[in-house]
């Protein structure tokens, strides 16, 4: 049996505190998540399933609770910290793709091992073999703009595994995507989980691409409100 | 940290939006450029002055009489207020270990000299020997004026190269030959004894129109020209001292010397001149403007300076999604700072190297044009280059701590 990549305890997160306006966010969520599983976490917007993947990103620090991600408290961590595991332990995956301008794919996924401060050669040989596996050989040296929706994502798939993170941490991946590419990337990532064995977070609002994954976590009004298996791929 | 990346990605910025980088580097350009171009020109003054100057005979003493009171308006003076070539002779007897010569003159008419249809333009003057080497005199052909020249009053006369090309024009050994010279007073006849290489300076056209019409000394002998002079007594000479001789202590010896020997005369004294003191003087002052007007050009590297810092807040704002994206890839805060100093840093020093080249073409065609030394100041353009790298940093360091200071959530919201 696989341990907890994830473990959340008690997480609260409020804004505006002690001002008349002070908003709760997230309300005393409890969530463990086992190594190589595939999650979804679903809920409208305002949910505060965004604030939530924040928190698993270590993009944000809770007002209170524990977070502890690959064995390791995040809680008193530094910013400099932070912005290591996120480099390491973290792949993110953005609706809006987020590849730097005027960097060419290959460079793109090599940014992280560059932050990582690993040597030029292997980087670029480790982000050639991912472009290769994400089915983006041919066009590893084509700028940003010169990429289709469903392409540029498979390269921040690339980018997000480069330097071989706990977690995949997708949010929307799909959302601005057609359906047959956003399909595509959905198999990558089925790919990546079953092949790899990675631990794969799916954030949206879709339940229909939710159902995909082993686990459905549904968010209303800061608080978890149902956490079951997934009912499968839907047959088309 | 991450160098070389750094500088890859901030030139491949700049390719990609040329002409804004080319609007942001301008105000560089023009600063360092105009701060090269000023101080590349000033040293090429300063080099020309002190050339023309020791030409002069700048390094020469000069020693005069002039009147106690400033307001007193000199228009004559009596011989009994000069200095006689006696008291000069008593002079330079009493310092003969300290100087190495003395020069004498009495400036004659201008005239020209004939001869057929051939002339050349001259102005006479009466020297004493001691004059060649205090002015510089390059005596090419035969010799200068002599103490025997001097005693017998001989009509003899060197004259310049630019006048035996143009009375003889080459045919003949100008030596020995006679040489007619009509002035208001009427003609003289001179033996030439020697010729002297006639060089012009910037101070000395002598108004002539054209080359062949250059007016150039004619040496005759001092007693002969105090022949139709006024005075017989001299109101200056010039002293050149021996090498080791320290002149400013010289100078003040020499000024009690003649105080001594003026002591009596109510109306005027001896003045003492030290050129070399002077002429330093002038070099300090001319290098002060220069100083002074590049300053002020390079409150045009501050105003550039302004442009850069505004360019690089809008480059953060229109990059806050790449740099949320980079934030969330693991970018730690130096390393996004760094990355927009080393943009800044990029921009000022590219503008300030185009602003050096800029700057000199600016001086060499302005030195070249007015006939000055063209002269290259490494250090300034070291300076310069430095100072732009500076610049970047100092104007670039507040838009780089923004952008790493920002929230990486809020970043990656940034629409």
């Amino acid at each position: 049996m696989a341990g907890n990549i994830i473990e959340i305890n008690n997480l609260v997160k409020n804004y505006y505190i002690g001002t008349p306006n002070e908003l709760h966010i997230l309300k005393n969520i409890n969530l463990n998540i086992q190594e190589g599983g595939f999650i979804a976490i679903v809920g409208a917007s305002g949910s505060g399933k965004s604030t939530l993947m924040n928190m698993i990103g270590v993009l944000d620090r809770p007002t209170s609770g524990t977070y502890v991600l690959d064995g390791v408290s995040t809680s008193d961590m530094t910013d400099n910290e932070l912005s290591d595991i996120r480099n390491k332990k973290i792949g993110f995956v953005f609706q809006t793709f987020n590849l730097i301008p005027r960097n060419n794919a290959l460079k793109n996924v090599e940014l992280p091992m560059l932050y990582a401060g690993v040597n030029g050669k292997e980087r670029i040989k480790r982000a050639e073999e991912l472009l290769a596996m994400v089915g983006m050989g041919d066009r590893m040296y084509h700028q940003p703009n010169e990429l289709s929706g469903g392409q540029k994502q498979r390269v921040a798939i690339a980018r997000a595994l480069a330097n071989d993170p706990a977690i995949l941490l997708a949010d929307e991946p799909t959302g601005a995507l057609d359906s047959s590419t956003g399909r595509m990337v959905m198999d990558l990532f089925h790919e990546v989980h079953e092949r790899d064995g990675k631990t794969v977070v799916l954030i949206t609002h879709n339940p229909e691409l939710a159902e995909e994954a082993g686990r459905v976590v549904t968010i209303k009004d800061g608080a978890i409100i149902e956490d079951r298996a997934g009912r499968g791929k839907a047959e088309v | 940290m991450f160098l070389k990346e750094n500088i890859s990605l901030a030139v491949a910025g700049l390719k990609s939006n040329k002409m804004r980088a080319f609007l942001t580097m301008l105000g560089i350009i023009i600063g360092i450029g105009s701060v090269i171009a000023i101080v590349s020109f000033g040293n090429a003054i300063s080099s020309s002055v002190t050339d023309a100057m020791s030409n002069l005979g700048a390094t020469n003493i000069y020693v005069y009489v002039t009147a106690r009171d400033s307001d007193t308006y000199v228009d004559k003076f009596d011989d009994s207020d000069l200095i006689s070539m006696d008291e000069i002779d008593k002079f330079q007897e009493k310092y003969a270990g300290d100087i190495s010569g003395l020069s004498v003159s009495q400036s004659g008419e201008s005239g020209k000299a004939v001869d057929g249809h051939n002339y050349a333009n001259v102005s006479i003057s009466g020297v004493n020997p001691g004059y060649e080497g205090i002015n510089n005199i390059k005596t090419e052909k035969g010799r200068f004026i002599r103490d025997n020249d001097i005693k017998g009053s001989r009509q003899v006369a060197v004259v310049s190269d630019k006048l035996v090309s143009n009375i003889f024009k080459g045919r003949t050994d100008p030596l020995g030959k006679k040489v007619n010279i009509e002035t208001e007073a009427g003609y003289t006849t001179y033996t030439i004894v020697g010729v002297y290489k006639y060089e012009s300076s910037m101070f000395s056209n002598n108004g002539a129109v054209s080359a062949k019409d250059t007016r150039t000394p004619l040496y005759i002998p001092v007693s002969l020209a105090k022949e139709d002079a006024e005075n017989q007594n001299y109101y200056q000479f010039a002293l050149r001292l021996k090498n080791g001789v320290d002149s400013n202590s010289f100078t003040s010896k020499i000024e009690q010397y003649w105080n001594k020997v003026y002591k009596d005369n109510t109306k005027f004294k001896v003045q003492v001149e030290n050129a070399e003191n002077e002429l330093a003087e002038m070099m300090s002052v001319l290098d002060k403007v220069s100083m002074a007007v590049a300053a002020i050009a390079a409150i045009a590297l501050l105003v550039g300076g302004v442009g850069v810092m505004n360019i690089m807040l809008v480059s953060v704002t229109e990059r806050t999604r790449e740099i949320g994206t980079r934030k969330a890839l693991g970018a730690r805060s130096g390393y996004i700072k760094m990355q927009f100093i080393v943009e800044s840093v990029i921009i000022c020093t590219i503008g300030g190297i185009i602003g050096v080249i800029f700057g000199l073409l600016l001086a060499w065609a302005g030195t070249s044009t007015m006939g000055m030394k063209f002269v290259i100041s490494v250090p300034a353009i070291l300076i310069s280059v430095g100072f732009s790298m500076l610049i970047g940093i100092f104007f670039g360091y507040y838009p780089a701590k923004k952008a790493a200071k920002l929230d990486p959530i809020e970043a990656l919201r940034y629409e």
